[in-house]
C-alpha cells in the first residue's frame, strides 16, 4: 500500500457566494495509498464533500493540483473529465441515486453504456457485479421495489461494474438503520480487502469509519488529524 | 441503439403525463395530415392528367347558368365525344332538408355518366316521362322512396309557372354506380330537364354547366382550351376544367380553404408547442438530480443534451407517425366513401414529407430548450439540490 494512488497538492478551492468568496479548502495537501479505505470525517462544512468531489472529479481546484494514479486532473476539460470518470472511479451517494424507470441490472449497466461492449457482455457484467454485492436475484427488479440496503447495493455495483481502482463513497450508509449501514460497510470492507479497490468514504458517523482502515478529520478546510 | 432503452423508459417516467402528451400530439398529426392534404388539394393547379370528363360553366361563376344553344356548338369542338347539361335544382324536401337534385338530359346522361347503371327499361322511363325523376339507391334507402312514388320536392331557386316553389315528380327509376365507390354517391336524384324547363318560371333555355365527355383523355387541356376560345368575347364567356377542378371550385366557395387550413395547422402547432414545450421542460427539471448522476457516471455534457433531444425526438416521432397513419387511413376512408371529391384529397409523399419535418421542427422547438440545460448541468450542485 505504499504507492499512492490518490495525491492532493497545496488545494485550496473557493466559491462565490454573492459578492463574498468563501474559502473551503485551505491548501490541503494529502495522499491515499493504493489500496487504503480512507473515512473522511468532520462537522459540516469542514470541507469532507468538496474534497471527495475533488478527489472523484467532479470538480475542480481553484488551485493545487490533484493527481489520481499519477494523472493530474485538475486541469482536465470537462469532457476529459467525464471520459476519465468512466473508466477510473465509482461513486457510491447517500440517497443511493438510482435511476427509478430502469430495472436493478439495467440501473449497473448505466456506465458499461460508454463502453463499446455488447449489449450481452454489459448484461454478463452487470450481472456479475449484483452477485458480488448478493443482488443477482433481484436484478429484474425495479429501485422502488427493493429496501434501503438492496438499493444501496445495487448503487455499489453499478460503482464496481466499470472495475473502476477507485470508489467514492458520500456518506453511503446515512440513509439506513445500523443493520443495514453495517451490512454495507462490510460489503465496502470486503471490496477493499478482497477486490483492491482504494475506497475513500465521507461519514459523520463514527462506527462507520471504524470500518475504514484509517480516518483523515476535516476542520475548517485543514486536515485536523489523522487517526489510524 | 444502446441508449434507446434508457431514453424510452425516461419518456414513460410519468405514464398519465407522457400518455397525455402523445394523444395530444397524435390528435395534431391526424389534423396536420387531414388538413395538409386538403390545402395541398386545394392549393394545387388545375390539373387535368387523367380527367376524363370536362366540365364548363360561365366564366364569372358556376351560379350563373349558360344558354343550352352552346350545346351544339361544344359538341362540334373536335375531341368532345358527347355532352350532358345540369341545372342545380336546388332541391329541398319537407321544410328544410337538402337534397342533391339536377334537371339534366335523361338520354345525355346515361351517355356521359355511364357510371350510373339502371335498367334500359328505367332509362327508357326516365326518357318518357316528362315528371319523371331517377334517384340514387342511397337516397331512396335513406327515405324509403320507389319506383311508382310521388316525389313532393321544393326549390329553393326555381318557382313553377304559377309561382309556386313546389314541384310534384314520379319516380321511375333507382339507379346504382358501377362499383363500389360510385354506389358511395349514389346520394343524388335527377328530375327530367325537358319538364323542368317547360315548367319553370325564369331561366328557361338554359343549364347549369355543360358535361363534356372526351374521346381521348390525354386531349383534356387542348379541349378544354378550344371550348373557352369558342365563347371568348361572347356574353357567355365560358370556363373549363377538369371535373376534380369543379369539384375544388365548388368547395372552394365556402372561403380561401388553403389560408383556413394554414391557420388551424399554425393555431394547432402553437398549442401542441406550448403543451409539448411544457412537458419537456417539467420532465427534465424534475429529472436534474438524474441527468447529475449520469454525468457523475461519466456521460459527457454533450451525450446528456443528446439524450433529452433523443427523448423529445422519440415523442414526436411516435406521436407524429401514429397521427399521419391515422390520418392516411381516415383519408383513404373518405376516398373510399366519396371519390367524386376525396379520391384527389390524399396523404401522399410530399404530405408525409411535410409531417416528418414538421416532427423534427417540434422536437428541436421543445426538446432544444430542457437539452441544453440539461447538458449545462453542474454536478455539485445538481447533486446538493443547488
Amino acid at each position: 500500500m505504499s504507492q499512492a494512488l490518490v495525491e492532493i497538492r497545496q488545494v485550496t478551492k473557493h466559491y462565490s457566494r454573492g459578492k463574498q468568496k468563501v474559502e473551503v479548502l485551505h491548501g490541503l495537501t494529502l495522499d491515499i495509498p493504493k489500496g487504503d479505505f480512507v473515512a473522511l470525517m468532520g462537522p459540516s462544512g469542514s470541507g469532507k464533500t468538496t474534497l471527495l468531489n475533488l478527489i472523484g472529479g467532479l470538480d475542480q481546484p481553484s488551485s493545487g493540483q490533484v493527481l489520481i494514479g499519477g494523472q493530474r486532473i485538475d486541469s482536465m476539460s470537462s469532457g476529459q473529465l467525464a471520459k476519465w470518470r468512466a473508466a477510473n472511479v465509482g461513486f457510491v451517494f447517500q440517497f443511493y441515486n438510482l435511476l427509478p424507470v430502469l430495472s436493478a441490472e439495467r440501473n449497473v449497466e448505466l456506465p458499461l453504456l460508454l463502453t463499446g461492449l455488447g449489449a450481452a457482455e454489459r448484461l454478463k457484467r452487470a450481472n456479475v457485479a449484483l452477485e458480488i454485492v448478493g443482488l443477482k436475484d433481484r436484478a429484474r427488479h425495479k429501485p422502488k421495489e427493493l429496501s434501503g440496503g438492496q438499493e444501496q447495493r445495487v448503487a455499489i455495483a453499478r460503482a464496481l461494474v466499470s472495475d473502476p481502482s477507485l470508489l467514492v463513497c458520500d456518506e453511503p450508509t446515512g440513509d439506513l438503520d445500523r443493520k443495514t449501514a453495517d451490512e454495507i460497510l462490510r460489503l465496502l470492507q470486503q471490496l477493499n480487502q478482497d477486490y483492491g479497490k482504494t475506497i475513500v468514504m465521507v461519514t459523520h458517523d463514527p462506527k462507520a469509519a471504524e470500518f475504514a482502515r484509517r480516518t483523515l478529520h476535516l476542520d475548517k478546510g485543514t486536515l485536523a488529524e489523522q487517526a489510524a | 441503439m444502446k441508449y434507446l432503452r434508457l431514453v424510452w423508459a425516461s419518456l414513460w417516467r410519468k405514464k398519465t403525463r407522457a400518455l397525455l402528451t402523445l394523444l395530444s400530439l397524435i390528435c395534431a398529426f391526424l389534423l396536420f395530415g387531414l388538413l395538409q392534404a386538403l390545402g395541398a388539394f386545394f392549393n394545387a393547379g388545375a390539373d387535368f392528367v387523367g380527367a376524363s370528363r370536362l366540365i364548363v360553366q360561365s366564366r364569372v361563376s358556376f351560379t350563373d347558368s349558360l344558354p343550352i344553344r352552346m350545346l351544339p356548338q361544344i359538341e362540334a369542338v373536335p375531341g368532345v365525344k358527347a355532352v350532358s347539361h345540369d341545372q342545380w335544382f336546388g332541391g329541398v324536401k319537407d321544410e328544410n332538408t337538402q337534397i342533391i337534385a339536377f334537371a339534366s338530359d335523361p338520354k345525355r346522361l346515361r351517355i356521359v355518366y355511364p357510371e350510373w347503371v339502371m335498367s334500359d327499361a328505367e332509362w327508357e322511363s326516365f326518357a318518357n316521362t316528362k315528371t319523371g325523376a331517377i334517384v340514387g339507391r342511397n337516397l331512396a334507402n335513406q327515405y324509403g322512396w320507389k319506383v311508382g312514388d310521388k316525389l313532393p320536392l321544393k326549390s329553393n331557386i326555381f318557382p313553377q309557372q304559377d309561382g309556386s316553389m313546389a314541384w310534384t315528380f314520379d319516380i321511375v327509376g333507382i339507379f346504382d354506380g358501377k362499383d363500389q365507390s360510385w354506389q358511395n354517391q349514389t346520394q343524388s336524384l335527377y328530375i327530367n330537364w325537358a319538364y323542368f324547363d317547360e315548367a319553370n318560371q325564369f331561366g328557361r333555355g338554359t343549364a347549369g354547366v355543360f358535361a363534356v365527355q372526351l374521346e381521348d383523355i390525354n386531349r383534356a387541356n387542348e379541349v378544354a382550351q378550344a371550348i373557352d376560345k369558342l365563347f371568348l368575347n361572347s356574353p357567355d364567356e365560358t370556363k373549363t376544367q377538369s371535373e376534380r377542378d369543379f369539384n375544388k371550385a365548388f368547395f372552394s366557395q365556402i372561403g380561401d380553404i388553403g389560408l383556413i387550413v394554414s391557420l388551424i395547422l399554425l393555431a394547432v402547432f402553437f398549442t401542441i408547442l406550448i403543451l409539448t414545450g411544457n412537458t419537456m421542460a417539467q420532465a427534465v427539471r424534475e429529472r436534474i438530480p438524474e441527468m447529475a448522476v449520469l454525468k457523475t457516471l461519466g456521460f459527457s455534457n454533450g451525450l446528456v443534451t443528446t439524450l433529452v433531444l433523443a427523448e423529445a425526438l422519440l415523442l414526436c416521432l411516435l406521436g407524429g407517425l401514429v397521427g399521419m397513419t391515422l390520418a392516411t387511413l381516415a383519408l383513404s376512408g373518405l376516398a373510399q366513401a366519396v371519390p367524386g371529391f376525396f379520391g384527389a384529397v390524399r396523404a401522399d409523399g410530399l404530405v408525409w414529407l411535410q409531417a416528418l419535418a414538421a416532427m423534427l421542427g417540434l422536437a428541436l422547438a421543445v426538446g432544444l430548450p430542457p437539452a441544453l440545460r440539461a447538458g449545462r448541468i453542474r454536478i455539485v450542485d445538481a447533486l446538493a439540490g443547488r
